[in-house]
C-alpha cells in the first residue's frame, strides 16, 4: 500500500511538471511564434519601444524560453524578484507569475477567488452526488415504471441543457419573478451564512443538475448490471433481506465507479466552473480565468490553468488511493 | 387435505426409506410436484421447466442431468424461490419437510433460504462478492439466521473453512475471493452454503470450473459433509461421471421436462430413454479407440419457446417414428408410481431390447 501511494505521488508530480511545461510553452512561446511580443501586452498601447524592452527585461521575457521556464519553476518553489535595476517587484513563493493588469502576484489573486469556487463546487457536489445516486437507484429498482421514465427524462434534459440556459431561466423565475432568492453580490460564509447560501443556492442546483443527470444515468445502468450479477443471486440465496442485498451488496459495487468519476468531476469543477460563475456572477476562479482571457492577462491565464490542472491531478491521485481502499483487487496490480 | 397426507406420510415413511428409489410418498423431505417455471419474453413464453416432479429423502442424493438449457438450474433456483415474481411465472408445489414453498410468503421462503436449504453455485469467482472478504461473506450468511456476535460468527466461519479443507483458515478468513485459487474458492463457497447446516443442499455444477483432481476432492468433500449433516443433496450437472460417483437417484431432463427418472444404478445399467443413451454415449471412455471414445448426441438442444411437437426429443431421436409410434404428435409422459419412469413412446420391451442389443455393446 505504501509502495502504491509512493508510486502514485511520483506519477502525479511528473504529470504536473509535464503539464506546466506544455502550458508554459503554449502561453509564452506561441505568442512569440505568432510575432507578438508578450511584453507589449503589459505596457499599454502608447508605450515606447524602450518601455517594452524594459518590461521584457524585468519579466525575463528577453531570455530563452527554457531559462524563463526555469525561473518560473524556481519562483513557484522559492519566490521570485522581478528586477530591472531600480524597478523591483517581489513575488513570494509560490509565485505563479505577476499580473500587471491587477498589479498583484497571481497566487493571492487565486487564493482570493478560491473560497467562492469551493463554496459553489462543494455545495453543488453534495447535491449532485446524493441526488444523482438516489435518483439512479430508485430508477433502477422501479425499472420501466412511470417514476423511472420521469427521472430519465429529467436526466436527459439535465445533461442536454447548457448552464447558460438553465441558469438564466432559474434566475428569471426564482430571483426576478418569484423573489425567492436575492441577486446581488457574493458574501462570505463567515460574514453572513444565510446570505451566502441564498446567493449560492441557484448556482448549486444549476451546476448540480448538469452532473446529477450523468450520475443518475450511470447509477441506474450500474445498478441494473449489478443486480443481475451472480454474487447478488448468492446474497439472496443466503437468505439476506432485499434491503441488505440492494443496500449493501449491490450498492458496494455501484458506488465504486461513482466514487471514481465523482473525484474527477469535483477536481475539474474546482478548477473553475466558468459558466456557472459567469451566469450567477460569482467571483470565483472561473470568473478570474474568463476575465484574464478577455484582458490577455497571460500570467493569470497560466496560473489558473496550472491551478486547475493541479486540482485534477490531485483528484486523480486521491481517486486512485480511494479506489485501492474500496476495491481490494486493485492493490495487487 | 394436507393433514390426511401427513398421516399417510407417517405410515408410509418406513417403506420409502427401505424402498430406496425415487418414487416415495408425499411425506418425503423434499417433494416437488408438477413444477412449472415460465418466463414471458418479447419472443414468446419460455417454458424453462414444464411439469417437473421428483422427491428426495434426507441423507440421499438426487442427480439432475441434462444439457445446457434443459432447465436444471432454473429448477434449483425455483426451489429456493430465487426467481423474480415480475420475471418468472412459477406454479406447482414444492414441499420442504411438510411446508409448501411456492405459495408461501416471500419473507417465509427468505427465512428458510440459506438456513434449511442452501445452494452451491457453479462459478465461485462470480458467485462471491469481489469486494467482501471470504470470511465476511460466510459470517454474514451465518448471522442472517443466528443471533450471535460477529466474533462468534467469525470463529464459526474459521471452523467451517477448516472443515472444508482450507489450510490456515484463521489467516485465510480475511482474504478476498480473488486471492483464493479456483478449488479453494469452491471450498469457501461450500463452507458458506453449509455454514447453517442446511437440510437441503443444491449443488449447481459445483465442479465445472475446476480441474479434474480438484473435482474429485470437492465431490468427496460434499459427500463427507452430507454424511455428517444428513442433508438431502441435489446435484445438478451435465457430467454423468459426477452423478455416477454421488447420486442415489437420477433425473434426466430434456427441454424442461423429466424424460427418465429412477435409481442411479438403473439409469446407468438399464437406461431406456434414447436421450439417456445419447448422454451415456457422450461420456468419454479411455478404454476405447480414440475415434470411438465419444458418441455425441446429434442435433442441438430445442428452443424452449417453440418446443418440437409431441416428444420434444423426436427431431434428434434415431428411433423416431418406428412402427408408427406417435412421436411427433403425442407428448409422452413419465409413468407415475413406478420405480423407473421413462417418457418415451417406444414400448418398454422394445426399449429394453434396443438397449441391450444395439446400445450397450457400443458403450
Amino acid at each position: 500500500m505504501i509502495n502504491f501511494i509512493l508510486r502514485r505521488v511520483v506519477t502525479s508530480v511528473v504529470l504536473l511538471i509535464i503539464i506546466s511545461m506544455v502550458t508554459f510553452g503554449v502561453f509564452f512561446m506561441v505568442p512569440k511564434l505568432a510575432g507578438t511580443n508578450p511584453a507589449e501586452l503589459y505596457v499599454g498601447k502608447s508605450a515606447t519601444p524602450a518601455d517594452v524592452a524594459a518590461t521584457a527585461r524585468k519579466l525575463g521575457l528577453d531570455k530563452p524560453i527554457y531559462v524563463q521556464y526555469g525561473e518560473f519553476m524556481k519562483g513557484l518553489v522559492a519566490g521570485r524578484e522581478y528586477d530591472n535595476g531600480p524597478d523591483k517587484t517581489h513575488c513570494a513563493a509560490p509565485c505563479f507569475g505577476y499580473s500587471f493588469r491587477n498589479d498583484r502576484p497571481v497566487w493571492p489573486l487565486l487564493l482570493d477567488r478560491l473560497p467562492v469556487t469551493i463554496s459553489l463546487t462543494v455545495g453543488a457536489a453534495i447535491i449532485w452526488l446524493l441526488g444523482g445516486v438516489l435518483a439512479g437507484v430508485i430508477s433502477a429498482l422501479r425499472r420501466g415504471s412511470v417514476l423511472d421514465r420521469i427521472v430519465m427524462v429529467v436526466a436527459l434534459a439535465g445533461v442536454s441543457l447548457p448552464i447558460y440556459f438553465t441558469g438564466l431561466l432559474a434566475q428569471l423565475f426564482f430571483v426576478h419573478n418569484l423573489h425567492w432568492f436575492k441577486g446581488g453580490e457574493y458574501v462570505n460564509f463567515a460574514d453572513d451564512p444565510f446570505g451566502w447560501a441564498n446567493k449560492l443556492f441557484l448556482g448549486w442546483v444549476t451546476l448540480a443538475l448538469l452532473y446529477a443527470a450523468t450520475y443518475a444515468r450511470l447509477t441506474r445502468a450500474q445498478m441494473l448490471e449489478t443486480v443481475s450479477e451472480d454474487y447478488i443471486r448468492t446474497a439472496r440465496a443466503k437468505g439476506l433481506r432485499e434491503r441488505v442485498v440492494v443496500g449493501k451488496h449491490a450498492m458496494r459495487s455501484v458506488l465504486t465507479p461513482i466514487v471514481t468519476i465523482f473525484g474527477l468531476d469535483l477536481g475539474a469543477a474546482l478548477g473553475g466552473a466558468i459558466l456557472t460563475e459567469s451566469v450567477f456572477s460569482l467571483p470565483g476562479i472561473g470568473r478570474l480565468s474568463i476575465d484574464a482571457v478577455n484582458t490577455k492577462d497571460l500570467p493569470v491565464v497560466l496560473g489558473v490553468t496550472l491551478f486547475g490542472a493541479m486540482f485534477i491531478v490531485l483528484a486523480n491521485f486521491l481517486v486512485d488511493i480511494v479506489y485501492a481502499v474500496i476495491d481490494p483487487r486493485v492493490r495487487l496490480s | 387435505m394436507k393433514g390426511v397426507d401427513m398421516a399417510t406420510d407417517l405410515l408410509a415413511d418406513g417403506q420409502s426409506a427401505s424402498g430406496g428409489t425415487a418414487r416415495s410418498g408425499p411425506q418425503t423431505f423434499l417433494d416437488v410436484r408438477d413444477l412449472r417455471i415460465h418466463f414471458p419474453t418479447d419472443d414468446g413464453l419460455v417454458k424453462a421447466v414444464d411439469g417437473l416432479s421428483f422427491s428426495l429423502e434426507r441423507g440421499r442424493t438426487l442427480g439432475i442431468v441434462g444439457e445446457s438449457g434443459s432447465g436444471k438450474s432454473v429448477t434449483s433456483l425455483g426451489i429456493l424461490g430465487l426467481h423474480r415474481q415480475s420475471r418468472a411465472k412459477v406454479s406447482g408445489e414444492v414441499w420442504l419437510d411438510g411446508e409448501e414453498l411456492i405459495a408461501a410468503s416471500a419473507e417465509r421462503v427468505r427465512s428458510l433460504r440459506g438456513q434449511r436449504m442452501s445452494m452451491i453455485f457453479q462459478d465461485p469467482l462470480t458467485a462471491m462478492h469481489p469486494y467482501f472478504s471470504v470470511g465476511a461473506q460466510i459470517v454474514e450468511a451465518y448471522r442472517v439466521h443466528h443471533n450471535v456476535s460477529k466474533k462468534v460468527a467469525r470463529q464459526h466461519a474459521i471452523d467451517m473453512l477448516g472443515r472444508v479443507g482450507i489450510p490456515q483458515p484463521a489467516k485465510r478468513v480475511d482474504d478476498y475471493p480473488h486471492q483464493f485459487s479456483g478449488g479453494m474458492r469452491q471450498r469457501a463457497m461450500i463452507a458458506m452454503a453449509l455454514v447453517n447446516n442446511p437440510e437441503l443442499l443444491i449443488a449447481d455444477e459445483p465442479t465445472t470450473a475446476l480441474d479434474v483432481t480438484v473435482q474429485a476432492q470437492i465431490l468427496d468433500l460434499i459427500r463427507d459433509l452430507q454424511e455428517e449433516f444428513q442433508s438431502a443433496v441435489i446435484m445438478i450437472t451435465h457430467d454423468l461421471g459426477v452423478v455416477a460417483e454421488l447420486a442415489d437417484d437420477i433425473l434426466v431432463m430434456y427441454g424442461g421436462k423429466s424424460v427418465e427418472y429412477g435409481a442411479a444404478e438403473t439409469i446407468f445399467r438399464r437406461p431406456e430413454h434414447p436421450y439417456a443413451w445419447g448422454l451415456l454415449g457422450s461420456m468419454p471412455r479411455v478404454d476405447r479407440e480414440v475415434r470411438e471414445r465419444l458418441i455425441p448426441v446429434k442435433g442441438t438442444p430445442p428452443s424452449l419457446i417453440n418446443l418440437p411437437s409431441g416428444c420434444a426429443f423426436h427431431p434428434r431421436c434415431p428411433y423416431e417414428g418406428r412402427n408408427g409410434i406417435p412421436c411427433r404428435t403425442q407428448v409422452p409422459t413419465l409413468a407415475e408410481g413406478s420405480d423407473h419412469g421413462v417418457a418415451c413412446h417406444i414400448p418398454p420391451a422394445d426399449r429394453q431390447r434396443i438397449f441391450s442389443e444395439d446400445i450397450a455393446p457400443a458403450l
